[in-house]
């Protein structure tokens, strides 16, 4: 499980920089935070466990329940916020953190850390097999007919008897939520809260993503 | 304008070199900067730019020349720190955009049209 802090942000779009030799890097923008610290746990108390329960984004006051509002002003916010999420982090995190604190991209990334996005992948509805799992489909001619795009057998016949568990078939394809692991951070706008991510990150433009060191080993 | 043409035009406005006007068709010089060791040195490629892809920032110019009987193309980022300075040697008139057909053709018949004087 990832116990590592990360923030809550919305990616903007993909766009180029140079590095050091004049190369190319193809990098994504996300506007990481500010995001405020609505709620602590701790293991010692009720909760049970530690984590960070962060916020992100305006959302209109008349828009919000009661209970969500309240939660908002015990953290001493005045507006409400559009997306609440949870973090899990290690003891000490938990620990020196305080409720209403805004964390922002510079609090808790720099260029060249290694770190996870979470994103919500686009959805393509309900796909064939040849968009959905790249099946190379039927000849276009040689007497195939009613049969360009199917995905063919399915299975044997009396053994096993059944359809195996899993086979690929068509399906909801996307709209999921994705992991990319271990991406590297080229640059940081604390200005803006901006991070510029090397690569591709799941998600339309304007979706939410959450972004937070990587599970993996230097 | 979104944030991100906001953050491409200030990358447009920071770069060291300012845009020139260059066309389809142009013959250009570009100068590219070289690493050799710790030493630096300027390498001019000229050429006629046979095809522009627009983007702001992330436009790039591709320059064809025929070098000892052997076409070479090569694609240049024009925002690239690399690309210290474009030169436009002349103009021709050209009537499409991107001039793929000048690959297949060879000697008198790859020759373009001038246009008159080039304001630099």
């Amino acid at each position: 499980m990832n116990s590592k802090i990360g923030l809550i942000g919305r990616k903007i779009g993909m766009t180029q920089l140079f590095d050091e030799n004049a190369e190319v890097i193809p990098v994504t923008v996300i506007q990481l935070g500010p995001c405020p610290v609505l709620r602590v746990k701790t293991a010692g108390s009720r909760d049970g466990y530690d984590a960070l329960q962060l916020g992100f984004g305006d959302k209109k006051a008349n828009r919000t329940n009661r209970p969500d509002m309240g939660q908002f002003k015990k953290a001493g916010l005045e507006n409400a916020l559009k997306v609440v999420r949870e973090f899990r982090v290690d003891a000490e995190t938990a620990a020196k953190t305080e409720q209403g604190t805004v964390l922002t991209v510079g609090d808790v990334f720099a260029a060249g850390d290694r770190i996870d996005v979470v994103g919500t992948s686009k959805g393509r509805g309900y796909a064939g097999v040849m968009k959905r799992h790249h099946h190379a489909g039927f000849e276009r001619s040689h007497g195939v007919h009613e049969f360009f795009r199917h995905g063919g057998s399915i299975g044997t016949r009396l053994t096993p008897g059944m359809t195996l568990k899993g086979m690929k078939m068509p399906g909801q394809m996307g709209n999921a939520r994705v992991t990319v692991q271990n991406m590297v951070v080229a640059k940081i706008d604390t200005e803006r809260n901006l991070a510029f991510i090397r690569g591709g990150v799941p998600g339309p433009n304007g979706g939410v993503v959450t972004v937070r060191k990587t599970v993996k080993k230097a | 304008m979104n944030l991100l043409q906001q953050i491409e035009a200030e990358m447009v406005a920071a770069r060291e070199r300012k845009t020139t006007d260059v066309r389809p068709g142009d013959v250009v010089k570009v100068h590219v900067r070289i690493k050799e060791g710790d030493k630096e040195r300027i390498q001019i490629f000229e050429g006629t730019v046979i095809r522009i892809k627009k983007g702001g920032f992330r436009t790039t110019l591709t320059v064809r020349k025929v070098s000892a009987g052997v076409g070479v193309e090569r694609i240049f980022p024009a925002s690239s720190p690399n690309v210290s300075k474009i030169e436009v040697v002349t103009r021709h008139k050209v009537r499409r955009a991107k001039l793929h057909f000048l690959r297949s053709l060879t000697g008198k018949a790859a020759r373009l049209k001038p246009v008159g004087q080039i304001r630099r």
